[in-house]
């Protein structure tokens, strides 16, 4: 069995291109595209230096000494949070906005939770000199709001999004709206794996740089390319599909995904999918999704706004129906503290959605020869002001 | 489906009113529907409202909001709509979104609407290719029209595609745009809709989106068969209740 996308968009029984026939020219005009584009030998070039020289990649692989041993095996961690804004987001956003300069789009939406995604398109925009539209819950503008300063320093208009939870899922539905309104001129950068076919397999393609660097770094540091097992936080899923890539069809490989169970995974505030979700369609695609049993979309809840999505990819969708992946749950609580062991371990601060990751070593047993990639997919000074109110800093 | 073809023979232009299911009381679905039957309208939709609809702009929104917020379900929507048939004639179309069709079960829905009597569905974000890979057969099976859309932006291809798929009316998007959002018709509308009408189609065509008043009602049917109401009758629900139905369908024409 392939983990990959197939011709057809979908993971298994998830995926495809649910979308209203107003948007049916422009998913079309990508889907016939991407592949064509993202091969071509000029857009690699580009792709790849803007990588280098401006991201900062390759990001290292670092051997989490003092975590290690704190739990008794080998933890390396894959620094995202040392790409150029902060997070690994920039990788899907400098790769979107080359697709989108070659497509002829002036305009760019894009919608965004943590704004760690808004502010990675917001920079590429900058970068490019493009018009830059990103839509943001409105309750996320507030717990996030150094990153809505660093985008509208980079020259982007924010736009609330007040209708639903006011959270990710609106913004989406927000930026979603406009590109109906706006058919022709504008390219839509979808920031995770999420959305109507081509995006999940086109933004996991962008993102799979990062399982690309972690077979060659192990190679170097370990003499052998696949770990044990590699671990992420998933919302949306980005950063977790560009950590499995080179090994979704591995089974050497464990996959862990790890999501946020907010209050509790039963206390009705919470954003695990996998334990509370079943097959529907949000944002055009099927995949695992909370619900009610009448269809309508529940208002999902995390302490981080990167993970206040009620469903996932339909890659990992597919990772979870298929038991290809593990999948946990991790409170509000368990990953704070895990964000502020880390910090007070390796003195790396870590943003609150890769602490969820972090989390897992208190319940989940590794054996002392295991070697495991985390992916640390962003830094957490955006989330300076939860982890002072948290703790009391 | 037959009584949508019936209407379809009127020699007249159609005047279709969509409505959202619970709205503004979760039990005006009924009433709202004897009204605007009452008032002369020839075709209903009848909107099940859901969370999160994306071809919908704020006013529509709005209203599934409070629908939902009123208890609205596809449960009750269907309760409420048993026996309707021995009150209403014109054609009733439901329009919704397909998660929660899927949640009910596609089949399920399908022998529900038959039993009740709902001549086919609209459902937005079901696309062509899924339709007919996976769908299309059971709406045959319980005679039910799907209404797909097009719009200025699709192709001539695929327009033939789905003229080709479907067994109603097209439903034709006047403009680029999520629901309420224009008002009054441009040149470019209007070129698009002759160039539309000069396809010959074999269904007729119905137009939505940016239609409020007498007069983008009458420039919205010179060449279409017929065309569709929403968001400004929401507003006029929203604003005068139950009573302002009849003022507001008799100044359409």
């Amino acid at each position: 069995m392939s983990y990959h996308v197939n011709e057809k968009g979908y993971y298994g029984e998830f995926g495809g291109a649910y979308i209203p026939e107003m948007l049916y020219p422009n998913v079309e005009e990508l889907r016939q595209q991407y592949l064509d584009v993202m091969q071509e030998d000029s857009f690699q070039k580009e792709f790849k230096q803007l990588l280098k020289e401006y991201v900062g990649r390759p990001t290292p692989l670092y051997y989490a000494k003092r975590f290690s041993e704190k739990y008794n095996t080998n933890v390396y961690l894959k620094r995202e949070d040392l790409c150029h804004t902060g997070a690994h987001k920039v990788n899907n956003t400098i790769g979107q906005i080359l697709m989108a300069k070659r497509l002829g789009k002036n305009r760019i939406i894009a919608e965004t939770g943590a704004g760690q995604h808004g502010v990675a398109t917001a920079t590429v925009c900058a970068l490019m000199g493009i018009e830059c539209i990103v839509y943001m819950g409105a309750i996320d503008m507030e717990r996030q709001a150094p990153n809505v300063a660093r985008m509208k320093m980079l020259g982007a208009t924010v736009i609330p999004a007040t209708s639903g939870s006011k959270t990710l899922k609106d913004a989406t539905n927000e930026a979603i709206r406009d590109w109906i309104n706006n058919p022709t001129d504008t390219h839509y950068i979808i920031g995770s794996v999420v959305g109507p076919h081509p995006y999940p397999d086109m933004v996991a393609r962008f993102q799979s740089v990062i399982s690309e660097e972690i077979k060659t770094q192990l190679q170097e540091k370990e003499g052998r390319e696949n770990p044990d097992y590699v671990v992420a936080c998933v919302g949306g899923g980005s950063n977790a599909a560009g950590a499995y890539y080179h090994y979704l069809d591995n089974p050497d490989v464990g996959i862990i995904a790890v999501e946020a169970a907010g209050k509790g995974i039963q206390s009705g505030e919470s954003a695990a999918t996998s334990a509370l979700g079943k097959a529907g369609i949000i944002h055009g695609s099927k995949t695992l999704l909370m619900q009610t049993d009448d269809g309508q979309i529940t208002e999902p809840y995390s302490i981080s706004a990167g993970l206040d999505y009620p469903g996932v990819g339909p890659m990992h969708a597919h990772l979870c129906a298929s038991g290809r992946g593990e999948f946990i749950s991790i409170t509000d609580a368990e990953a704070m503290e895990a964000g502020l062991e880390l910090s007070k371990l390796e003195g790396i601060i870590p943003a609150i959605e890769t602490s969820h990751a972090l989390a897992i070593f208190k319940n989940r047993q590794f054996k002392k020869d295991d070697i495991i990639v985390i992916n640390l997919s962003g830094r957490g000074d955006k989330d300076l002001n939860t982890y002072i109110d948290y703790f009391n800093l | 489906m037959k009584r949508i073809q019936t209407a379809l023979q009127q020699d007249k232009k159609l005047l279709s009113i969509y409505f959202t299911a619970g709205y503004p009381n979760l039990e005006d679905t009924i009433p709202v529907l004897k009204s605007l039957e009452e008032n002369g309208v020839d075709m209903v939709e009848i909107g099940l409202p859901f969370s999160d609809p994306l071809a919908d702009g704020p006013t529509i929104q709005a209203s599934s909001t409070e629908a939902l917020k009123n208890g609205m379900t596809t449960d009750i929507l269907f309760k409420q709509l048993e026996g309707i048939r021995h009150h209403i004639s014109i054609p009733l179309i439901i329009m919704g979104y397909f998660n929660p069709v899927l949640q009910y079960g596609v089949e399920a829905f399908c022998k529900k609407c038959a039993e009740i009597g709902i001549d086919g569905l609209i459902l937005p974000d079901l696309p062509l290719a899924e339709y007919n890979l996976h769908y299309r057969e059971l709406f045959e099976k319980y005679n039910l029209a799907n209404i797909f859309l097009i719009t200025p932006q699709t192709s001539e291809e695929r327009i033939r595609e789905i003229d080709a798929a479907s067994n109603g009316f097209i439903y034709m998007v006047s403009s680029a745009s999520t629901t309420g959002a224009t008002s009054g018709f441009a040149e470019e509308q209007i070129s698009y809709f002759n160039r539309i009408d000069g396809l010959q189609l074999k269904n007729p065509q119905i137009v939505g989106f940016g239609i409020n008043n007498a007069e983008t009602f009458s420039q919205a049917t010179q060449k279409a068969k017929g065309a569709i109401i929403g968001s400004a009758f929401i507003k006029a629900l929203t604003k005068d209740g139950l009573t302002g139905i009849s003022p507001f369908i008799k100044r359409l024409r």
